[in-house]
């Protein structure tokens, strides 16, 4: 039986790291409601980046010469898993459910005689990765030097890709990220990245457009503009994503520290009574002795 | 007999509105498109946006960056990448 001061310490230390993850929660819970809304606001790019895209890449598609993008190498033995993870903490099992689909993919294209390297955003997925594989190639990007990475970071990391892809060190980019279902559901969803899967043609109005320039040039210069649109969203939702998962844990956490804290204090209480009981039954034993 | 405007970055949703006409600086030169403009997809220049809310009125400019334009049935659409000020 741990005595009375022990006790006492443990509900403090069990007090404290309550306030902790209590902060934590009130903390996740605001900026869940920033990053929801940032989302949002990206949201109308996005759809009419790939309404476009359709339009164009429709009639484009099947030509020779269709640029390099959105061809490929015409080879699918290299590939590239960009993995997306947060760089804190304190958000439950995010990162491990990423890690876990990112190594499944991995061992599908392993087994399937592929090579497979690594581009890893966020600091959390580092150490399980090299853990992991630790004879595979894996740069990163450092996105825990800005406060919320935004549409500049996502450009950087699009620039970087479609270099090592025109430079010929890889055929085929993946990209895994998780996706913002609510505060209780992420799950890690793996998208074709590059070459850029040609997204399904909007109803065509039948209308002839104007090209300006060409469409080929057009669309040049769309494609890594369409890649760091989905490198932003895939950011965007780990933002969210992050939040809303370190909100879930920390009630958790703290409703776990609640309870922990009750049992304490009825244990506290009942050493107290005892040691009073104890206390008073020697007091009348040597009363009757005399 | 007003165009429908929308201009739209990463960020969000800058302005969607019906307006007179608007001076895309296209890459191949500067356009005007009013109201039933053919349709035309054009990558836009580093510029000014002049927004003319209705004839002859004065225009405001919008500097954006790096984006393209695209007119069809439903107006005006212009991707920027960023819109500065």
């Amino acid at each position: 039986m741990a005595s009375l001061k022990e006790l006492k310490g443990r509900i403090n230390s069990v007090k404290s790291t309550q306030k902790i993850t209590k902060a934590k929660q009130m903390v996740a819970a605001a900026k869940l409601r920033k990053a929801q809304a940032a989302a949002e606001a990206a949201r109308p790019y996005g759809i009419r980046m790939a309404a476009v895209m359709g339009s164009l890449a429709s009639k484009v598609a099947g030509q020779d010469n269709a640029p390099l993008l959105m061809r490929g190498t015409g080879s699918s033995q290299r590939h590239l898993l960009v993995v997306v993870n947060t760089d804190k903490g304190l958000c439950g099992g995010l990162n491990s459910n990423i890690i876990k689909e990112a190594k499944i993919q991995a061992r599908a294209l392993i087994a399937a005689g592929k090579d497979v390297s690594f581009y890893l955003v966020g600091k959390k997925g580092r150490a399980p990765i090299k853990r992991e594989y630790p004879d595979l190639k894996a740069d990163g990007f450092d996105t825990s030097t800005v406060r919320t990475p935004g549409f500049e970071e996502a450009g950087a990391i699009a620039r970087e890709l479609i270099a090592l892809f025109e430079g010929g060190k890889f055929d085929v980019a993946h990209l895994i990220a998780p996706k913002f279902k609510s505060a209780l559901a992420q799950d890690p969803v793996t998208a074709q990245l590059i070459p850029v899967p040609a997204p399904v043609a909007a109803n065509d109005s039948g209308a002839v457009v104007d090209y300006e320039p060409s469409e080929a040039e057009i669309l040049e210069g769309l494609l890594p503009r369409y890649v760091t649109t989905q490198i932003f969203g895939a950011l965007l939702e780990r933002e969210a994503s992050e939040q809303g998962a370190s909100m879930t844990a920390m009630d958790n956490a703290t409703r776990n520290a609640g309870e922990l804290i009750q049992k304490l204090t009825i244990q506290y209480n009942r050493s107290r009574q005892a040691a009073i009981t104890t206390e008073l039954i020697e007091i009348i034993a040597g009363a009757e002795a005399l | 007999m007003s165009l429908h405007f929308e201009l739209v970055t990463p960020a969000r949703l800058v302005r969607s509105e019906d307006v007179y006409m608007v001076v895309v600086p296209g890459a191949e030169g500067e356009f005007g498109v009013l109201e039933g403009h053919a349709p035309v997809m054009s990558i836009i220049k580093d510029g000014a946006l002049k927004v003319y809310r209705s004839a002859g009125a004065a225009p405001e400019e919008i500097m954006v960056e790096g984006g393209f334009a695209e007119v069809g049935d439903k107006g005006l659409t212009v991707l920027a990448e960023r819109v500065v000020g």
